[in-house]
């Protein structure tokens, strides 16, 4: 098992995201992919736990558009299906919010972030649905 | 795996707070002790008597000792589990326990919130998640909107069937005396009102308002000394499901599905036998989500279930008569109030929004964002 006082899984999924990749875990023991990014796997208790990048590819499973404030125009938020066999939340940037949908085809893109905040998978549409 | 025993325990007092706009530097705990006190009133016990205290409050993080201090009481036995809204169907399973193994003999489940007062940012602050939080949800509302458009997507469930609810919720209201929304509402003026994450608009969201209540449960035999009818605790379900909207397993079942059936075992009845239903409306969607999952129609269903007033009053079936989160009160964690319109009912003590020969009635606790699930079954002398 990894030592917490070495590294973190928040900490190595963010190095990831500074390469421009979307990183997850896979349990070794059934090749089951895990995220949330762990140190046990859930359960079963594992912990032979490896890192995996994602090809980046995904499906929308929900969406939403958040109406925040009055001076603010309305986001995109939305539970991702990536191919490699898990969800994730992001938003789906380049097209209408509101005309993100379900089933539409997406792909990862890392948004740098800044001071406060380290950077951040987000997706964009690849044409197609599923 | 339950030890808890059908009809062991019931509640013997109940009371609100004040509801609604309290004044200026209330506290929740204020509230807690003001819904205490008249809780005492409603059965005739003294403060002394209680020797188990139940609460959880976002304004106080360690709130069992707040209470104790407030109320300078030394209780024998405490609990301040905080699941969300479903944190007081979760006490009422663990005050039974509590009763039955003899750790307590009295127990006090409260609950108090100044939300509307204070805000709600200040009353209930988010933790960062960094899987969830650079997205900008709108929590909760967002979650609850990307379980509402799943819901669409599989079941061709409408917004127009999801402003149902907050019509039938309305209609309620109207009847309650003490509900916050006053006016009649359309299923036009809900999609019509401001959009806040969609498909819900603000009507389809519970109000934000200050509020608190408490209930007594004591021994199945104490209970018949009281002066209130007692309302027996026939069945208790707890569940947790996920934590964040991006781990919930399936966004159309909730973990109702496993605290529902859990009661019924418990206590013996189902579905068919239950003559009044306090849903947790947080949202127009929870209804409909509860009602599929607690066995009330079937998956998928939810959405025409509730359409054409079948909610409402003079309904087939009768759902939050209070008038829900959705047009009587909404003070942050709203489970409280949710069962004590179920056993208001089971008194008969609802006036003119009261249901004939209610015996049985269900009161269902959301917590987080659709995450924990408490469902209590409560029933009159006659379902024992």
């Amino acid at each position: 098992m990894q030592s917490l006082k070495e590294q973190s899984p928040l900490g190595v999924f963010i190095e990831h995201c500074k390469k421009g990749e979307l990183a997850y875990q896979i349990c070794t023991d059934d090749n089951t992919p895990l995220f949330f990014p762990r140190v046990v796997v859930p359960k079963t208790g594992s912990t032979n736990l490896e890192w995996r990048v994602s090809k980046g590819l995904g499906t929308v499973h929900s969406t939403t558009v958040v109406h925040a404030a009055k001076d603010k125009p309305p986001h995109n938020v939305a539970l991702i299906d990536v191919d490699e066999g898990f969800r994730m939340m992001s938003r789906v940037e380049d097209i209408d919010p509101m005309q993100v949908k379900i089933g539409m085809r997406v792909k990862v893109r890392i948004n740098p972030g800044d001071d406060k905040q380290p950077p951040f998978p987000v997706f964009v549409p690849v044409g197609g649905v599923k | 795996m339950s030890g808890l025993q059908r009809g062991s325990v019931a509640v013997v007092g109940a009371a609100e707070s004040d509801l609604g706009q309290v004044a200026p530097h209330t506290s929740p705990l204020d509230m807690m002790a003001q819904a205490t006190r008249r809780a005492l009133d409603d059965c005739g016990l003294k403060l002394s008597d209680i020797d188990g205290i139940f609460s959880a409050t976002s304004q106080v993080r360690l709130s069992p000792m707040a209470l104790a201090e407030y109320l300078r009481m030394k209780p024998d036995y405490f609990d301040g589990t905080i699941i969300g809204g479903s944190s007081f169907m979760s006490h009422v399973a663990h005050a039974q326990g509590a009763i039955q193994a003899g750790l307590c003999e009295v127990a006090l489940i409260t609950y108090g919130s100044t939300q509307r007062s204070v805000s709600r940012a200040a009353a209930s602050p988010r933790e960062y998640n960094y899987y969830e939080t650079p997205y900008k949800p709108f929590l909760p509302a967002s979650a609850y909107a990307l379980a509402a458009a799943r819901h669409m997507h599989e079941f061709g469930t409408t917004r127009e069937q999801l402003a149902e609810v907050a019509v039938a919720a309305r209609k309620w209201a109207l009847m309650n005396p003490v509900a916050w929304e006053k006016e009649p509402l359309t299923v036009e003026q809900v999609l019509k009102s401001r959009m806040v994450s969609y498909p819900l608009t603000v009507r389809d969201c519970c109000l934000v308002t200050d509020g608190g209540g408490a209930i007594i449960l004591t021994s199945a035999t104490r209970a018949k000394t009281l002066r209130k009818k007692p309302v027996y605790v026939l069945g208790v379900g707890e569940a947790i499901g996920h934590f964040t909207i991006s781990n919930m397993p399936n966004l159309t079942v909730t973990a109702a599905a496993e605290s529902g059936p859990k009661a019924f075992k418990m206590a013996g009845i189902k579905p068919s036998d239950v003559d009044m239903l306090s849903l947790y409306d947080a949202f127009t969607i929870t209804p409909i989500l509860f009602l599929e999952d607690l066995g009330f129609c079937p998956k998928g269903e939810g959405g025409r279930f509730v359409s054409g007033g079948n909610i409402a009053p003079g309904g087939k079936l009768a759902v939050n008569t209070s008038g829900g989160g959705l047009s009587y009160c909404h003070p942050g964690m709203y489970g409280l109030l949710v069962m004590i319109e179920a056993i208001r009912q089971v008194r008969g003590e609802c006036g003119q929004r009261q249901v004939k020969d209610c015996e049985v009635t269900l009161a269902h606790g959301n917590g987080g964002v659709l995450s924990s699930q408490c469902t209590v079954l409560f029933g009159s002398d006659a379902t024992l």
